[in-house]
Formats: C-alpha cells, sequence, structure tokens
C-alpha cells in the first residue's frame, strides 16, 4: 500500500496528523488500519499508535479526543454485598447463591459492613469526599444474569464524590520524561455485581451462573479529563495498584474483578464536544488502550468522511482490532431508577459526630478509618526515590510487577551493593529473564538471597560483572546451588594475583606489537582489543579495569 | 406465578410462632399477591364469608322475599387476608397471619367480625412476607379478641437483623393491662372521615362509640387530617411504582411457573409474566412502571412522596395535639354478597374499600379493627382505632378496654354444624382464646 506514514501524536489534549515520512501520496482506498508500534523504549508506557491513512486536502487536522471511564472493581470481602453468600473465584456454577441472591420472594438486603468500609478507604485514597449519608437505588431492566429484574446501586447520593487519581506518562521519547497528570474523580458508588451468562450457540441457549449475582463492586466514575487510550491505560493501572495497595480489591482483569467501560468522544479543539459511543467490557489490560484508539479512530474516520456518530454502545473485538456495535442494546434505557426501600439511609460518622454509646459494630468513623490506611503507591514510590536515588522511572517500573518491590526490598537486605546495582539488576537482568520465560515474580527459580550473595560477590570484586551474568544464568537453571558455589565450580573468580596478570599483559602485548604500534599511535579503539586478548588469555577472570590500567601503565612506559 | 412453588425458609414471623409451639395448620386464601379488596382474584378462587353461613344473617335474610338457593348469595370476606380472616371467624384456629399493606388485614377484621390489627412499621419483620409495597407492607395479625392479638405480637415484635428496616430496640413480650378509668384519654375523630359513602348503619355505630368514650369520661374530640381526599391518589401511584419494582422477579428463571416458550429470552420472559400474573396484577404493573419513567418520575412518584409526607404530618401533628388514638369507621359497609362485588372491578373497589385504612400505612402507624356489633342484616361491623407510632400497646389496651364495653356476640355457625357428628358446644368455644 502506497500510503504515506502518518503518525498520530498524543500531544497533550491534541492529536495531531503530521506526516513524516515523504514518499508516495494518496494510497488508493487507503483504509485505516492499526498497526502497532514499532518504538518500545525502556518504559512499556511510551507507546505511539501509528496509523496510515489518506491524507486529507485540508492538510493539518486538529482532532482532540476525550475519554471517561467507568470502572467496576470487586471488592475483596468474604461475602457478598447483601447476603451471606460467599465471594469466590471459579467455584462449580451456582454453588454459592444465597436466597436473596436468587431472588426468592420474601428475601430482603443486609448490608455488609467491609464493603462500606472498602468503599470509604478507597474514596479516601483518592481524596474524595465521603458523604456522610448515602442512599441505596433500584436500577431496572429484564435480562437473564439480574435475577430480580433490578440492580441495587447509588444513583442519587452515592457514597463517595469529588476525588482526583495522579498518574505519569512519558511526555517525550526520552523514558525520564514523565509528566504527572490528574484526572478527576466524578463520584464512586456501591452497587450489586450481576451473575453471568454463557451463550451456548451449538444447542440455542443460554446458560446463567449466579455465582457472582450480588457480590460487591465498587464503581468508579472518572471524568472524561484523558484524551487517549494510553492515558486510559495508565490510570486504570494506578487505580489497580491503589485499591490492590488497599486491599479493597485484587483488581485482577483476567479474572474479572475489574472492568472497565470507555465513554469516547472526538471534537476539534475549540468547539463544542462531539457524540460519545460508550465501549463496555475491556476486561484486558493489554487491550484497553488499543480499543480506547481505534474507537477514537473510528470516530474521526467517520467525521471525516461526512459521516455522524451515534451514541451507541459498542464493544471491542480483540480478533478484528476495532470496536462492534453491541446487538442487544437498541434504543435507549429507561432504568426506572426508584429509592431501594428495604434498605434505609446509610450514614457514617467521624469522630466528632460519633454518637456516645454508639455500638462499635454498628457504626463506622470515616476518621477511624482514615487513620489506618496504608501506604499508597505513589508514598511507596516517592520513598524509593528518595531512600535509594533511583529514578522515578525505575520505581514505577517495580510498583508495576507484582511481587517485585518485596523481592528487590528483600535483595537489598542482604548485601552490602549498592542500591542503584541492585535496582539495575533486578529491573534489567531478574526482569528480563522473568519475561523472557513468562513468569510471575513468586516462579522465579532465583531467590532474593540467591541474588543478593551474587551481588556481594561483585560489589567486592571476587568476580567480574559479565562472570556475574554467567552466574546469574547458572542459578536460574539449576537451582539449589549458591552463587559461590557455582563461581568455584566453573573458576569464574577474579584473579586477585596483580603480578600474574601483569605477566599475561605482558605477554599478550609482546605477541601482538602491531596492535601496540595502533595504540602509541594514538589509536584509542586498539587497546579495547588488547583488553580482550587478555581477557581471553584469563579466560575473563580478570577485571576489565584492572586489565586496562596495566595496560595503560605499560603503554605508557 | 407461584403455584407449586415452596418456599425453602420461613418467614420470621412463621418461625417465631413455631419456635414458641405454635402448629401452623395451613395456607389460607387470598387476593392475588395481595391486590383486591375483597378476596376474590386468588388463583384458588373467592373466599366465601363464614358469617354467610350464620344463623344471626340467615334468620334476618328469611324475612326477605326473595327465593333464592341457600348459596347461591354468599358474601365476600373483604381482603385481600379474607381467608386467615375466614379461617379465625370460623374457628378454625387461633389466631392467623395476613399482610396488611393498605388495610388488608383490617377490612376483612371487620367483614369477618374478628380482631384485624396492624403492628407499626418497623416492629415486626417482614423477612419472608411476599413484597407488596415494601414501604407500606407489615404482616397483619387477626384473632378472636385482643388479648390474643397482644399475645400474638408479643412473640412477633422486635428487631430481625434479616430486614433492615425493623427497629433496633428490643421487644419483650407482654400483658395488656385492663384498663378500668377511660377518663385521662383523649379520643379523636377526624372530620375527613366522615365519607358521603360512608353507610348510615356504619355512621350510627361510629357516633355510639364516639358516645361511650365520652360517657364514661374520656375526652372525644373532633380533628383534622386535612390532606386525607390526596391519600388515595398518592396511595395509588406509590403503590403501583413498587408492585412494578417488586414484581420484576417473577420471570421464571430461578423459580415458580415458567411458560413452554423458550425461542428467547424476552419471549420467554414475556410469555411466562403473561401467564402467571392476573389482570389485576398487571395493570398495577403497567401502571407503576409508566409512574417510573423519567419523564414521569418528577411527577408522579416525587409528588406522591411528597404528598405521603404530608399525610403522615397531618396524623403527627393531631397526635401531638394531645391525641391518645383516634377513632373512625374500618369500612363503608357489613360485607356484601360475591355477585353485588364483581360487578365493579377490582381496582375502583379498591379505591372505594380502603378509603379509611390506607392512609395508616402510608404513615407507618398502628391500627386495629375491632368487631363492634352486628348490622341489620346481622352481619358484623367493625370499628378502626389508629395509635401513635410504636405505641402498639397502648393502642391495644384502650382496644380491649373497647371490646368489653361492646361484647361482640359470636358467631353461631350450629346449622353448620349440625351436620357434623361432633358435639362441642359453639357458645364455650367462643370463650376460649389463647390466653389460659
Amino acid at each position: 500500500m502506497a500510503a504515506p506514514m502518518l503518525r498520530w501524536c498524543c500531544l497533550g489534549r491534541r492529536w495531531v496528523l503530521a506526516c513524516i515520512d515523504g514518499g508516495s501520496r494518496h494510497g488508493r482506498g487507503a483504509a485505516i488500519g492499526f498497526t502497532s508500534s514499532r518504538k518500545r523504549g525502556q518504559s512499556s508506557v511510551a507507546q505511539q499508535p501509528l496509523i496510515t491513512a489518506q491524507k486529507s486536502r485540508k492538510g493539518e487536522h486538529k482532532w482532540a479526543a476525550v475519554v471517561g471511564l467507568e470502572i467496576h472493581a470487586q471488592i475483596s470481602s468474604n461475602s457478598k454485598l447483601f447476603s451471606g453468600s460467599q465471594v469466590h473465584f471459579a467455584a462449580p456454577p451456582n454453588s454459592l447463591v444465597s436466597f436473596f441472591d436468587a431472588s426468592l420472594p420474601g428475601t430482603l438486603p443486609v448490608l455488609n459492613r467491609r464493603c462500606v468500609e472498602a468503599a470509604v478507604m478507597t474514596g479516601l485514597a483518592l481524596s474524595c469526599r465521603i458523604n456522610k449519608k448515602s442512599l441505596f437505588d433500584r436500577k431496572h431492566y429484564f435480562y437473564a444474569d439480574l435475577p430480580a429484574g433490578y440492580q441495587i446501586t447509588q444513583q442519587r447520593l452515592p457514597i463517595a464524590v469529588n476525588g482526583s487519581l495522579a498518574y505519569s506518562v512519558c511526555a517525550g521519547k526520552k523514558p525520564s520524561q514523565v509528566i504527572t497528570k490528574t484526572v478527576r474523580i466524578k463520584q464512586i458508588q456501591l452497587e450489586q455485581d450481576s451473575g453471568k451468562s454463557l451463550h451456548d450457540e451449538l444447542r440455542s441457549q443460554t446458560l446463567i451462573d449466579l455465582n457472582r449475582a450480588g457480590v460487591g463492586l465498587l464503581e468508579v466514575v472518572l471524568e472524561p479529563d484523558m484524551s487517549c487510550g494510553e492515558e486510559a491505560a495508565t490510570a486504570v493501572r494506578e487505580l489497580q495498584l491503589i485499591l490492590q495497595a488497599l486491599g479493597t480489591s485484587q483488581a485482577n482483569m483476567a479474572e474479572g474483578q475489574l472492568r472497565v467501560d470507555a465513554n469516547i468522544s472526538v471534537h476539534h479543539p475549540g468547539e463544542p464536544l462531539g457524540v460519545r459511543t460508550e465501549v463496555k467490557n475491556l476486561n484486558s489490560a493489554r487491550f484497553l488502550a488499543k480499543a480506547i484508539d481505534s474507537e477514537i479512530e473510528r470516530q474521526i474516520h467517520e467525521l471525516e468522511n461526512g459521516r455522524e456518530i451515534l451514541n451507541e454502545t459498542r464493544s471491542f473485538d480483540y480478533k478484528l482490532g476495532c470496536t462492534m456495535p453491541m446487538r442487544d442494546k437498541e434504543g435507549k434505557q429507561d432504568y426506572r431508577f426508584m429509592p431501594e426501600p428495604n434498605l434505609p439511609p446509610l450514614l457514617l460518622y467521624d469522630t466528632a459526630s460519633l454518637p456516645p454509646g454508639a455500638d462499635p459494630q454498628q457504626v463506622i468513623n470515616i476518621d477511624w478509618i482514615r487513620e489506618r490506611l496504608p501506604e499508597l503507591p505513589s508514598e511507596t514510590r516517592e520513598k524509593l526515590v528518595q531512600q535509594y536515588g533511583m529514578l522515578p522511572e525505575h520505581s514505577f517500573a517495580l510498583l508495576n510487577e507484582v511481587g517485585l518491590l518485596e523481592f528487590f526490598q528483600n535483595v537489598i537486605k542482604e548485601t552490602r551493593a549498592e542500591p542503584k546495582k541492585v535496582t539495575s539488576w533486578v529491573l534489567n537482568i531478574f526482569l528480563g529473564f522473568l519475561k523472557q520465560q513468562n513468569l510471575a515474580v513468586n516462579e522465579s527459580p532465583v531467590t532474593p538471597t540467591a541474588l543478593a550473595e551474587l551481588l556481594s560477590l561483585l560489589d567486592r570484586k571476587a568476580i567480574s560483572s559479565s562472570a556475574a551474568k554467567q552466574v546469574f544464568e547458572e542459578l536460574w537453571r539449576s537451582k539449589g546451588k549458591t552463587p559461590s558455589q557455582i563461581v568455584s565450580e566453573k573458576r569464574l573468580e577474579l584473579m586477585q594475583d596483580e603480578e600474574a596478570l601483569e605477566r599475561v599483559c605482558h605477554a599478550v602485548m609482546e605477541g601482538h606489537p602491531q596492535v601496540v604500534m595502533d595504540v602509541k599511535r594514538g589509536n584509542s579503539r586498539a587497546i579495547n582489543k588488547l583488553i580482550g586478548l587478555v581477557r581471553k588469555a584469563t579466560l575473563s577472570r580478570a577485571d576489565p579495569t584492572v586489565i586496562k590500567e596495566i595496560l595503560e601503565k605499560k603503554l605508557s612506559s | 406465578m407461584l403455584k407449586g412453588y415452596v418456599p425453602p425458609y420461613n418467614a420470621t414471623v412463621v418461625q417465631k410462632l413455631l419456635d414458641q409451639g405454635a402448629i401452623l395448620m395451613g395456607k389460607t386464601n387470598l387476593d392475588e399477591f395481595a391486590m383486591g379488596s375483597g378476596s376474590t382474584d386468588g388463583v384458588f378462587g373467592p373466599v366465601k364469608n363464614p358469617w354467610s353461613y350464620s344463623k344471626q344473617y340467615r334468620e334476618k335474610r328469611k324475612q326477605k322475599p326473595h327465593g333464592e338457593k341457600e348459596d347461591s348469595n354468599w358474601l365476600i370476606t373483604g381482603g385481600s387476608s379474607g381467608g386467615s380472616a375466614a379461617a379465625v371467624a370460623a374457628f378454625t384456629c387461633f389466631a392467623a397471619l395476613g399482610s396488611d399493606t393498605g388495610g388488608s388485614t383490617r377490612n376483612p377484621a371487620a367483614h369477618c367480625g374478628v380482631v384485624g390489627f396492624k403492628p407499626s412499621y418497623g416492629l415486626v419483620s417482614r423477612h419472608g412476607l411476599i413484597p407488596l409495597v415494601n414501604s407500606m407492607d407489615v404482616p397483619g395479625i387477626l384473632t378472636r379478641c385482643v388479648d390474643d392479638a397482644a399475645l400474638v405480637l408479643g412473640v412477633l415484635a422486635g428487631h430481625d437483623p434479616k430486614d433492615s428496616t425493623t427497629v433496633q430496640d428490643p421487644v419483650k413480650p407482654f400483658t395488656l393491662p385492663t384498663l378500668t378509668d377511660v377518663s385521662k384519654l383523649c379520643i379523636g375523630i377526624p372530620k375527613e372521615y366522615l365519607a358521603p359513602e360512608l353507610s348510615s348503619e356504619v355512621r350510627s355505630f361510629w357516633s355510639k362509640a364516639a358516645n361511650l368514650f365520652e360517657s364514661e369520661g374520656a375526652k372525644v374530640i373532633e380533628v383534622s387530617l386535612p390532606h386525607t381526599s390526596y391519600s388515595i391518589v398518592c396511595y395509588h401511584v406509590l403503590c403501583t411504582s413498587e408492585v412494578a419494582s417488586n414484581m420484576a422477579r417473577f420471570d421464571g428463571l430461578e423459580y415458580g411457573h415458567r411458560c413452554d416458550i423458550d425461542v428467547s429470552t424476552e419471549a420467554m420472559y414475556a410469555a411466562t409474566r403473561r401467564e402467571g400474573f392476573n389482570d389485576v396484577v398487571r395493570g398495577r404493573i403497567l401502571s407503576g412502571n409508566f409512574f417510573l419513567l423519567k419523564e414521569n418520575y418528577e411527577n408522579y412518584f416525587i409528588k406522591a412522596q411528597k404528598v405521603r409526607r404530608l399525610i403522615a404530618n397531618d396524623f403527627v401533628n393531631v397526635f401531638n395535639s394531645g391525641v391518645d388514638v383516634l377513632l373512625t369507621p374500618t369500612t363503608l359497609s357489613d360485607a356484601v354478597p360475591y355477585l353485588e362485588f364483581i360487578k365493579e372491578d377490582n381496582r375502583t373497589r379498591s379505591a372505594q374499600d380502603d378509603i379509611f385504612t390506607q392512609a395508616v400505612n402510608m404513615a407507618g402507624l398502628p391500627a386495629v379493627s375491632v368487631p363492634v356489633a352486628l348490622s341489620n342484616q346481622g352481619l358484623p361491623i367493625g370499628l378502626q382505632f389508629i395509635g401513635r407510632a410504636f405505641r402498639d400497646q397502648q393502642l391495644l389496651t384502650i382496644a380491649k378496654w373497647f371490646e368489653k364495653q361492646v361484647q361482640f356476640p359470636v358467631i353461631q355457625l350450629q346449622e353448620l354444624m349440625d351436620d357434623c357428628s361432633s358435639v362441642f358446644e359453639i357458645e364455650k368455644l367462643g370463650s376460649v382464646s389463647l390466653k389460659q
């Protein structure tokens, strides 16, 4: 396809169409495709989507995309929001269903205290105002996975409002150019999850599993302050980390504990906002940004070709890589909201307003919860930077992988090597090996103790850094051996005998007079060849820096 | 919809009775989903008022020139808990449970000559009560005398963790004191309850009752509940809205009736609900959904809630001015024959018959219907006492005093009994109650 390569750059809120390659133009019937980014920096956040498009006549177009999110996080609790049945992933179908969950007539909701606490904790962590009085409502619609024909949610007055979430994106090409962005949080509300329906096309039937029906959800509504898939994905990631740090949700997208719906529209800056579409049920961290970006492109493409955007609900087709309208959402739904009459208003207290003699089992004190909030990811990252002098993006990387921070801290505890060295080894070599074999940190064959020992050896200059890498490989392959064992087995100890080393250097110099001449003539690169020869002669058991010193001394004499 | 459905759990009120050694004799008939004021619209057929077969009624009827067949013109029980009222009236059991959302316990109690008690909202658990209007429903108690009602209430009242709308304060079983001196009482007579449709007989008994209190030294005053006239419309809006919501769960998927259609989920839902609900229920669902639509919500539902607050405040104001209880009719007249009752549709009848009872549900107050005397036709007439919220004990105490004064006659079902070979005497049975 002879179409020009155009790059969509997400510079703040602007989508700028910039032609970066010269070459032929106006490919015939060039369709808008989505080619994945080829440029990946060290950091996984620096992705720039590329798109091929027909160059339009107007020249430079400015489009701005507006993305808002509704995130549903399953609350990590023993029992459901309004009933006593257990919350458990992957249990046999319909084995965790109480009479209330199955909507048997006469059953009534009873509010779960832990879920309320989880909502308060999350609200406080996201700098929200906690509403001391909040209300429950019924949202009606008919669907097989909603036994009661309505969902209990908080539409009128949710438990927390007006917060903010800070996240960091890479501004430029360098991974170190990190800027902090904020997205406003409109509200957090408690609501019930629905059951699961599985469509069996073969037998033309739908199977309903109500295990999930009634599980507590926190719906976090993010205002449309984001402008592209990357920002949205980063914000979601940060929210995940916060929820996991608080313990209020495990927020594992693969297990359905975190689901995202995106509201997307595009417009020309300065003009009013465009019609928005809703892309529902984005359940994969990997495809979140892609789905949003593909919808943005679709909208731009439609508008540029004179068509209109319908206010509709769409879903993301992973295989096709684009959004499709959802079949069963025809027309606008009227949810006929009504106050939930079986639940009185939810009243929360703080230390000042707590009624005297109140039963502690029956009241929740916001101040008490605030005092006991665990450390948030942003705090943890800040501490890492302060304590270990690492770069901000390293602190992000450490927190980004489950268990990595703990691993890192365990290594630090057991070695005297410099934190920067540890950071580098953990993030580059250790993490690299994990990723290569698609392992989680807790599946690593190398323990923190082993790595700590290895780094200590390196720090003492008992081995060279290339030897260290060899040892690491061996540690990875064969369990049970300590680094010291491997070093002695493979004879990787650095030569400590400087006199012997001098003799080798001398021998090499004698054996390669031409190279020596090159060095003396001023070819600075030639010395590397000498160093290489010495290393070879010593079977890599000599420290290259020491070799260089000796050679330089000899050459200058 | 629930034909053949056997619930896998007991309602709290049932469990409490069973825990105290009560024996469950059976389940009684009612209007479908408690919607109706005649107990005529149930899937098992209408309920017949035992007084239709009483000596008192039949004797009066022989004076009439009509030559109808013995059983063709039987009377309704009132509703919707007609089966329970009939069971108690016919000596089938000592007590029965009903529900009361707009008068469904008090109405049949009045028509069947038994005590029908509606507790304060929040006093008795609704866990297990199939909801009609969650914010107005309470389990009702039907007995032959006020002491029995108090006994049952003592067992049932109190906080239930399974029902978040019950009050937290603990309630202990109690015995009603026997009131001898009513001179400290203030009885209120709401003037708006003097409805034009009220039969002259009921009006006359109402007057006599007021005079009785006065003659015994109580203060009897006329009071005003100014928003009474709006109450039936307000009730209709709120009731149908909640009904539409509460009935949404009946889809045949998890329990109950399911139709044979399996083309699609929607087709299955539609057919199941059409087959499983009668016209009355479907009508209310459609109305309720209309009121809950986004464009109508403000004008209907919210407005009705505001009017409801005004109605509740009317009562509060009256009680705050020193009134202890209100005295009103329970029904417009004595029980009518079934054939006459069904000349009007369910909705019309409900609107007519709930007139004295439903404002009480909107305000969440306790109320009790006490049988007073027999009408000219030999049928029971009851009067209603309404008390302050959570002063159920005081209400029943006054009702008990009144009951003693009026000495309502025992139903004489001897002719029916003569056919059986059992030997017990009905008069003696009339004085047997739970309180030994």
